[in-house]
């Protein structure tokens, strides 16, 4: 009942922040007045902050800081036991400063190294930190390039990324940040920069407490939906996550930018109906996720379930089955990918449901930015399949989709895909899988999953298998990559492609995209593609677990 | 401007079906044989792929023979073939079409006004020809000397002769036509091998048919969900060998051994995931839509023409022959002054007996049809005299003994009333006024007996006819979201009137040729696509500018070069059907691809199963359709995939059912249809074929 009730009064929060919310991104975003010190950084930068960038240019401007980001951050993991607060920590090994680095500049945060003892808390502020603050405004940056290209006219260009990737950052996720890592800090969450203490316990033994910049770290790693934990326990470790409520409010951060950029867009198109319509197809397939995960965990099957009364191996006492099922769903609805219980202990099929949550693409309501242009392009496929369907060109928001936007749309569509099963194809060709803890279809899931959360930017990790080898940093550092900036690079030219149509204006014959029947052919959609496309190699992993 | 009009129905019906007959599948079957050919099925991405793993699949059935082995090559092959058969069916049609019409063009000679004789292949552009009654035109030209009628039924299967004659709009002559009557020079505006039944041979043979944009579009996606299924497939093998080392006691099945999936399971996936059903049909879809036009006599020059059509926003529609009847009708006698309404009926009759313009015919008809009085034959009454209409009188008549009529415009009339010492009232000029008002055409009737001042008897309403079912068509053209606009020479409150009676959306009144380009710039800036029809030189422009431009047969060279359809009936009301045709094409081709993607489902429910519970006898549970065997489940896959096809090649050449709707309500429609159905077919479908496959030995 208090797992019902905590999923409900969340969803509440969410409605009610949508509107407000949404508008003040809405004005982040389409504003024209810079304050001093974004006219500092364009004067610091070099930016004209008026000129407006065609979709090549603003795709190599995305590329260009990204390409910077990662340099820097590989640069500064393999010299941090040069540099201050290092905690006495070795620098990291060539494969896993590169793996970290691809994984912190593409929103993923997969972590194949255990935090606390191995960031030294300069890393981890300076470094870490600072990606999760702007790879989450490269994020929305995108998505808001494409709502320009659908809301413009003939337009050759789709503004500019690095005003957008200022003004996102400043005045959205910083001032946000603030705020909730003081509530965070309250709530009891470690804030200093000590290197830790050793007390003797009760029982006589030496135990190390840990310090570091924990609350301003944990607050954008849920907000800019990273997930890159301070702690190699994530989010429940009871530093990093400290009661239920906190648990409530982290939920609620990952979930506010990425349910409310539908608003953004429905603002910038001028029909805040087709923003709802949007958040409508997140929102559903979101429920329903939460709701079959946390009743195939508390009605879960399984011998050791069944024998103890739950299924509460890998879950924190504090937190129950509801609070922690729901947690799972929601860091995997959208890329966050923290944590706050294992998802290898999951039943079977409660265990299928976080890896389905990411192979939807991470559209509901996705990763910040992410989703929103994730939904959009499996928004496209749907015009297409059902505009044929009217008997007319297909079109969505009166911008056409022909061959040059179905070409687009489609090659976003395979990549991901194609990423998840070549990779999990050759970690079993290969014979990497067997740094998978188990064998038989368990071993099976936790490679797949391994790939699905790096292709997809998700991040989080069934856990019980090794990652940390120079062939699983490479190939998963490799999947992370492409399955961020090649999708981006499609965003953007499709974007592209659509500011320079006219647009056609809306007749009894255009196919209404804003009504509950277009709504639940987008779910349909979603879920039919993902169901075929997957559905072989879950059959041999959680399904046949399951069904045994 | 139109002749064979008048009579056309014009109620609402909708896109009527092409049929399929038996005896074409038999016909079509050398060629479907003959498109095994890689060289031609690449273009087909889908089906080339199910070559490339019949191919295999037959190479290890002859490795390692198996009754499995060879009824999954077999029936892999008859899925190709069922594809090729489905577009040779559709392309037999053309070339029956085609036939007759390269029999029209056979052994012409042309007879050259110099007198030189040369076969019609060898003339030039701008050559002069001579062709008298009985002969063949040899070339497409326009009549620059004479009148003749012409039997156009070679092209147009129209058995009427028409007229053709110089100047004018009615001067385009076609080759392979004959002339039937008279004598006349036409001047050559064909390149040689470039006429018009060059074309039309070209176009219903398909030969040279090239993809339109919707097509590539889909094309596109049909390849990404290829690509797809070929990944999801191909990297299943490692984890199906992985997963049988773990379940190393289990036994192997026709799908599974220690290598993992046997090649011809692995073929079967993927054939049966990837969308062969569409793929199959994507191009007779094509060739069939192009047909239809074909078949309601309209030529389109190109593919893209015909998807435009259905992409229309607004209707340009010429008022006179398309909207209205050819001419303005007599509507109403209104009487003034106390006269009854039959002494005015009467009057007005005998004042139109000799009449012969259409208006003075309608007066006859409809004194005759309201008020029974027959008419009489001007040739059997004695001493009556008709006074012709002339433009200087603006009036005509006629003088019976004692008793004198007159009938044409109301100042007219008026004026010869008052000079025979008549005083018309207030009240003729009042009713003239709301006839002119309501956009209609107020004629003045006026007697005068001997020795009495002439008066006035009342007024003939004539106005335009709209033709009956216009205003439904109209309603349903709104409810399909498109704009009709009249186009009118008239002045602009008479247009009003007419466009309100029609029910158009908007009209065009006192139009020039500029006037209509204009329109059709403006409403494209507005990112609207526009279609008209037109027939003279000078809607040429019109034409071209136009996204659907539907140039009359009847028309001139100029308008038949600037469209890209050529209506051979003539028919400016077709441009409706021509715009359902369109849509019709497009919504085949949506409906069919979510049939094919929706077919998924059910395949894997039998495929999964079949492949590895040997494994994970969990896995069975899947097995919802409790199919007899693996092999048994995959055959069935494979037999129903194949199946589908022919069972939709009637629905490809003919079309979904279109019924004019809004676009929530065709898509709920078409999502219930052929996605609804797209998921439950084949579980039905697929249980059948293993409740008989069942009992095939080795099964």
């Amino acid at each position: 009942m208090a797992g019902w009730l905590f999923v409900i009064t969340l969803v509440l929060a969410l409605v009610a922040v949508y509107k407000p919310f949404g508008d003040y991104l809405y004005r982040v975003v389409s504003g024209t007045r810079d304050n001093v010190v974004e006219r500092g950084v364009y004067r610091l930068v070099g930016v004209d902050r008026n000129a407006a960038q065609t979709w090549g240019v603003y795709a190599r401007s995305v590329l260009a800081f990204s390409a910077v980001s990662i340099l820097f951050l590989y640069a500064f993991l393999r010299l941090q036991d040069k540099l201050w607060l290092s905690l006495g920590f070795d620098p990291l090994p060539g494969h896993l400063a590169w793996n970290t680095a691809v994984s912190f500049t593409t929103n993923t945060n997969w972590q194949a190294y255990s935090g606390e003892s191995t960031m030294g808390h300069l890393v981890q502020m300076a470094g870490l930190a600072v990606q999760n603050f702007v790879s989450a405004s490269v994020g929305i940056a995108v998505a808001v390039a494409l709502v320009r290209g659908f809301a413009a006219r003939k337009s050759a260009t789709l503004g500019n990324f690095w005003v957008d990737l200022t003004r996102i950052t400043l005045r959205v996720l910083l001032p946000v940040a603030v705020v909730f890592a003081v509530i965070f800090m309250a709530a009891g969450m470690v804030q200093n920069l000590s290197g830790g203490v050793d007390v003797t316990t009760l029982t006589g033994a030496t135990q190390h407490i840990t310090g570091g910049p924990v609350a301003s770290q944990e607050v954008i790693k849920e907000l800019g939906t990273n997930g890159g934990g301070f702690y190699n326990v994530n989010a429940a470790h009871p530093f990093e996550n400290p009661a239920t409520w906190t648990n409530w409010i982290q939920l609620f951060l990952i979930l506010l930018i990425p349910f409310s950029l539908p608003r953004v867009f429905g603002r910038m198109v001028g029909q805040n109906r087709q923003g709802y319509a949007i958040a409508a197809v997140m929102a559903i397939l979101a429920v329903a996720s939460v709701a079959l995960t946390i009743g195939l965990e508390v009605h879960g099957a399984g011998t050791v379930p069944q024998a103890v009364g739950a299924a509460m191996e890998g879950k924190e006492t504090r937190f129950g089955i509801p609070n922690s099922a729901a947690y799972a769903a929601i860091t995997t609805l959208t890329s966050t990918g923290s944590v706050n219980s294992f998802h290898d202990s999951y039943t079977a099929l409660g265990g299928m449901m976080p890896m389905i949550n990411m192979m939807l693409g991470e559209v509901a309501p996705g990763g910040v930015g992410a989703g929103l242009y994730g939904l959009l392009i499996l928004a496209v496929i749907t015009v297409f399949v059902a505009g044929l369907m009217v008997g007319r060109t297909p079109e969505y928001l009166g911008k056409k989709i022909g061959a040059r936007e179905m070409k687009i749309a489609s090659s976003y569509f395979l990549i991901t895909p194609a990423l998840v099963l070549i990779g999990t194809a050759a970690a079993f060709a290969t014979g990497n899988n067997a740094t998978a803890l188990n064998v038989g279809p368990h071993g099976l899931s936790e490679v797949l999953y391994a790939f699905t959360s790096a292709s997809n930017n998700n991040g989080s990790a069934f856990a019980g298998i090794t990652v940390n080898t120079p062939w699983w940093d490479t190939a998963l550092g490799l999947a992370m990559l492409l399955g961020r900036f090649l999708p981006i690079v499609l965003v953007l030219a499709l974007a592209g492609s659509l500011a320079r149509q006219k647009v056609t204006p809306e007749s009894e014959g255009t196919l209404p995209t804003h009504q509950p029947l277009f709504v639940g052919m987008v779910v349909g959609v979603t879920v039919v593609l993902v169901a075929l496309t997957f559905l072989p190699a879950l059959a041999l992993g959680p399904i046949a677990e399951g069904l045994s | 401007m139109t002749t064979p009009t008048l009579e056309k129905p014009t109620t609402p019906s909708p896109v009527r079906a092409g049929t399929l007959d038996p005896h074409q599948l038999r016909h079509s079957l050398p060629q479907a044989l003959a498109k095994l050919d890689p060289r031609t099925l690449w273009r087909n991405p889908v089906m080339l792929i199910v070559e490339v793993g019949a191919v295999f699949t037959t190479v290890l059935a002859v490795t390692d023979p198996s009754v499995f082995a060879w009824i999954i090559t077999v029936w892999l092959w008859l899925t190709v073939l069922f594809a090729n058969l489905a577009e040779a069916v559709a392309e037999g049609r053309g070339k029956a079409q085609a036939a007759t019409l390269r029999q029209a063009k056979q052994d012409m000679t042309a007879y050259l006004r110099d007198g030189r004789e040369i076969p019609a292949t060898q003339l030039k552009l701008g050559d002069v020809v001579v062709v008298e009654a009985g002969q063949i035109i040899p070339g497409d030209g326009d009549v620059i000397e004479g009148i003749a009628s012409v039997d156009e039924s070679a092209i147009t299967g129209e058995s009427a002769p028409v007229i053709r004659e110089s100047g004018g709009d009615r001067s385009a002559v076609t080759g392979g036509t004959r002339v039937l009557s008279d004598r006349i020079v036409v001047r050559i505006t064909q390149k040689p091998g470039e006429s018009f039944v060059d074309r039309m041979i070209a176009l219903v043979e398909g030969a040279n048919r090239q993809k339109t944009p919707n097509e590539i579009a889909l094309n596109i996606l049909l390849a990404a969900l290829t690509i797809i299924f070929l990944l999801s497939v191909v990297t299943l093998q490692p984890l199906a060998i992985f997963s049988k080392a773990f379940q190393a006691a289990a036994p192997d099945t026709v799908a599974l051994d220690a290598n993992g999936v046997t090649g011809i399971v692995l073929v079967s996936l993927i054939v049966c995931l990837i969308p062969t059903t569409i793929g199959a049909l994507l191009s007779a879809i094509g060739i069939a839509g192009m047909d239809r036009l074909v078949q309601r006599n309209v030529l389109a020059m190109s593919g893209r023409a015909v998807e435009a059509a259905g992409d229309v926003n607004t209707l340009l529609l010429d008022k006179t022959g398309t909207i209205t009847l050819g001419n303005r009708q007599a509507a109403e006698f209104v009487p003034v002054d106390g006269v009854t309404a039959a002494t005015l009926a009467e009057a007005a009759q005998l004042s139109s007996l000799a009449d012969e313009t259409p208006e003075g015919r309608s007066v006859v008809v409809l004194a005759k049809n309201d008020f029974g009085l027959r008419e009489s034959e001007p040739g059997l009454m004695p001493n009556v005299t008709f006074v012709p209409f002339t433009a200087q009188t603006r009036m005509s008549g006629v003088d019976l003994p004692g008793r004198q009529i007159r009938k044409g415009a109301a100042s007219a009339v008026m004026k010869w009333v008052r000079q025979n010492g008549g005083h018309p009232t207030e009240e003729a000029g009042e009713i003239v006024d709301t006839v002119s008002g309501t956009g209609g055409t107020p004629l003045v009737v006026a007697e005068q007996l001997d020795g009495q001042p002439a008066r006035a008897l009342g007024v003939i309403h004539l106005k335009d006819v709209v033709k009956a079912g216009m205003r439904e068509r109209f309603d349903e053209m709104r409810r399909m979201g498109i704009r009709t606009v009249m186009i009118t020479g008239d002045n602009p409150r008479t247009a009003k009137a007419i466009a309100d009676e029609a029910g158009v959306d908007d009209f065009l009144a006192e139009a020039t040729p500029e006037d209509k380009l204009a329109y059709i710039r403006r409403e494209q800036e507005g990112g609207r696509l526009v279609a008209m029809t037109g027939d003279g030189t000078n809607d040429a422009p019109a034409l071209a500018q136009a996204d659907v431009g539907v140039a009359m047969n009847t028309g001139t060279s100029a308008a038949k070069e600037a469209g890209n359809m050529v209506d051979l009936d003539s028919d400016p009301t077709k441009l409706i059907e021509i715009v359902e045709i369109g849509k019709q094409l497009l919504i085949t081709r949506g409906a069919l691809t979510t049939f094919s993607i929706t077919n998924d489902i059910a395949k894997y429910f039998a495929i999964i199963p079949a492949m590895f519970a040997a494994v994970y006898p969990g896995l069975d549970t899947l097995n919802v359709m409790r199919l007899h065997s693996p092999g048994s489940a995959i055959l069935s896959a494979v037999i129903f995939n194949a199946l589908v096809i022919v069972a939709l090649i009637p629905l490809a050449l003919r079309g979904v059912r279109y019924t004019p709707a809004g676009a929530s309500s065709l898509l709920r429609r078409n999502l219930l249809i052929y996605g609804l159905g797209g998921v439950i077919a084949p579980f039905l479908g697929i249980k059948l074929i293993d409740l008989l496959v069942q009992f095939i030995p080795g099964i």
